[in-house]
């Protein structure tokens, strides 16, 4: 089992040694429905994505935009639930085993799994870390402990209202690395002021030694550029979510999402160039 | 009874009730949510915000509310002694604005510039605008699709007094979903807005914050009774959509063993069917809006649509205290359906010449149901927690389907 603990360290040692920062795709599991988010999984290592988020679909996501609301509305409706999200994380493994999976979702369809089958069905299916975004510190002992008996990764969110007297709390216990939501708002928001976002990694950088990953407001290779040159990722979700809801009765919707998670990888291939 | 045995010292200081409650929110949220715990918790014990808050309960809501003998219901039904609290005579025309006055006040004393909420029956968003008129503060409301359709009255009362309806169109359009876009709104503009929580629900502190709003209900209830009758009421009655108006009653009288609590959930078309809004007879405990609690939820965890003829009443959750006293066995949580709370609205009606809400409707369909068999000197109190003036078209329209 610690094969999996190695994947995303590992991931971001290779990275730093090569002085360039990871992408991560954030996708919905399920959407627009198991077979084609399949295939787009699959695709995404070669496309240029070190990390992949892969989202559970909830049906009140409630730091969601609309466009990752959708995405769980599309998945729910075509029968997709947390076994199938397994199921697709079992089936990747099969031709991956390098590229690290990372699930994020929220809490009650865990709870509702049953927390320690969940943790142990998702390690062996080969599920490197957990975000769940409504557990904050204060009530995530009862999924990070179980989380860590199957050495899986339990990430932790700093966000702009994450201040100096909150920020120590944050990081104890973290592991993977930190996702910094970059504004205060819900996913596919607006992006962050890069000043303000400066001065936030710069203080959480301060009290951990864990890459740091930027989240939310994240949308075009000009955007993933400039977070690479001050971040050890960028997370890339609702744009490439928007491109499956945009292309979702063409046949060329998985080459139009994989041509643009290439645009994306070719940001942080050259982000640091200039540097 | 001992402070070690008393149900009114919940929640703990982490905001649970027993494994319920919690704080199950975005990480985002987390520095606002403990500065309104730490504020609410100065503001309560400061005589200035307790006087304040006396003050407004008094000349601006209309408080005390009467108890009143509901004299011919009881001649009707022939068993117990039915008592009204009058909650439906606040201004604003239900129990919502007890809450929404004290949490605006809170709201001033941190300094917040902006107020937002979601709302059902439309009762909290109108008590809601209502305050924020009275203290000058813009004010959002998120209101479901569906619930803007049978609630118009009240829609037209929000807009009258100046605040800001924004329709809320996923998922069912109805209260769960007003909650969902209110947090986003929140998450969103963290730095300056207050959301004021209509219900014993959402992350700690509110479901403890409202409660103690509310329970002004049961404190004038114990006065009026003893000075009624001479002692403690046998049975309590109060309908539960997010449990606000209940606990509001209850709360006052968990530690007396002698009287019997009762809420009623709503069954819409009936428990035996996928349309209703029965959390705690028909639902298991999970995490939603900030709290666990028990949901109307499938085995993948995912929350399903409620119903309930009752907009106020249409929500999958229930407020986490419930949740407890439910397990405890404290509290007897039943049910009654539509059907039974439209009977209720007209009976009451016609008897009592008060036109109740649809919500405490379905309270009168079980104090029918129950009153009878019980002897002549059982004490009934039952919370009448809102005015049925909103609810009259959309009643209309479903008379004319049965007649």
């Amino acid at each position: 089992m610690t094969a999996t603990k190695l994947r995303i360290k590992s991931t971001f040692e290779e990275l730093a040694t090569g002085n360039r920062a990871a992408l991560i795709t954030f996708i919905t599991a399920g959407d627009p429905n198991m077979e084609t988010s399949m295939q787009i999984m699959d695709a995404l290592p070669d496309a240029g994505a070190d990390l992949i988020e892969l989202g559970m679909p909830f049906t009140d996501p409630m730091a969601d935009g609309p466009i990752i609301q959708l995405s769980s509305q599309r998945a729910l409706r075509s029968g997709h639930n947390t076994h199938r999200t397994l199921e697709m994380v079992k089936k990747f493994r099969r031709k991956n085993q390098h590229t690290p999976i990372i699930l994020m979702g929220y809490f009650n369809p865990i709870y509702t799994y049953g927390i320690s089958d969940f943790c142990h069905d998702a390690s062996t299916a080969g599920v490197d870390g957990l975000i769940v975004v409504d557990l904050p510190p204060e009530e995530d002992e009862q999924l990070r402990k179980p989380a860590k008996t199957s050495d899986i990764d339990f990430i932790r969110l700093t966000t702009p209202t994450s201040d100096t007297k909150r920020l120590p709390r944050l990081v104890t216990n973290a592991s993977g690395f930190i996702y910094h939501v970059s504004v205060a708002g819900i996913t596919g928001a607006q992006t962050a002021k890069q000043n303000s976002l400066k001065k936030s990694l710069s203080q959480i950088r301060k009290h951990t030694d864990l890459p740091i990953a930027v989240g939310f407001g994240i949308k075009t290779p000009k955007d993933v550029m400039n977070i690479s040159k001050m971040a050890d990722a960028a997370v890339v979700g609702s744009a490439i979510v928007q491109k499956i809801a945009d292309g979702s009765d063409s046949s060329h919707m998985v080459e139009d999402v994989i041509g643009f998670v290439r645009s994306l990888s070719n940001a942080v291939q050259t982000g640091r160039l200039d540097q | 009874m001992d402070a070690l045995n008393s149900y009114k010292n919940f929640p703990n200081s982490d905001g649970h009730f027993g494994i319920y409650g919690g704080r199950f929110v975005a990480e985002t949220l987390m520095p606002v949510i403990l500065e309104v715990e730490k504020s609410y918790g100065e503001a309560k014990s400061d005589p200035v915000f307790r006087n304040q808050l006396d003050y407004y309960l008094n000349h601006y809501v209309g408080r005390p509310s009467p108890l009143y003998f509901a004299e011919r219901l009881t001649e009707d039904l022939g068993g117990a002694k039915i008592y009204f609290k009058r909650d439906e005579l606040n201004h604003t025309g239900a129990h919502k604005i007890n809450n929404t006055i004290g949490q605006i006040l809170l709201a001033r004393r941190m300094g917040k510039k902006r107020i937002i909420a979601e709302t059902g029956a439309g009762q909290h968003g109108v008590a809601t605008a209502t305050v924020c008129a009275r203290f000058d503060l813009p004010c959002v409301i998120y209101m479901g699709e569906t619930d803007m359709t049978r609630q118009a009255p009240n829609v037209f009362r929000m807009k009258l007094l100046g605040a800001e309806i924004v329709p809320v169109k996923s998922g069912s359009g109805t209260l769960k979903d007003a909650m969902n876009e209110a947090l986003r709104d929140w998450v969103t503009n963290v730095e300056d807005t207050y959301y004021i929580i209509g219900t014993v629900a959402g992350p700690h502190p509110f479901p403890a914050m409202v409660r103690d709003f509310q329970s002004v209900i049961g404190r004038e209830v114990r006065e009026q009774i003893i000075e009624a009758e001479g002692r403690l009421p046998d049975s309590l009655v109060a309908c539960i959509g997010g449990g606000s108006n209940a606990m509001g009653l209850f709360y006052e009288f968990l530690d007396d063993k002698s009287v019997q609590i009762n809420a009623v959930e709503a069954a819409g078309k009936g428990l035996n069917t996928t349309s209703h809004a029965a959390s705690l007879s028909a639902g298991t405990p999970g995490i939603l809006h900030g709290n666990r609690t028990y949901l109307l939820q499938t085995d993948d965890g995912q929350i399903k649509e409620a119903h309930s003829i009752s907009a106020g009443l249409d929500y999958p959750g229930i407020g986490p205290e419930h949740a407890w006293l439910r397990d405890m066995g404290r509290v007897n949580y039943v049910s009654a359906t539509d059907n039974e709370a439209l009977e209720a609205f007209q009976w009451c009606s016609k008897l009592e010449g008060i036109i109740p809400a649809l919500e405490p409707a379905h309270a009168l369909a079980y104090v029918r149901d129950y009153a009878p068999d019980l002897p002549s000197d059982h004490i009934l109190v039952m919370n009448m927690c809102g005015r049925g003036d909103k609810d009259i078209f959309s009643v209309a329209e479903h008379l004319g389907k049965i007649l």
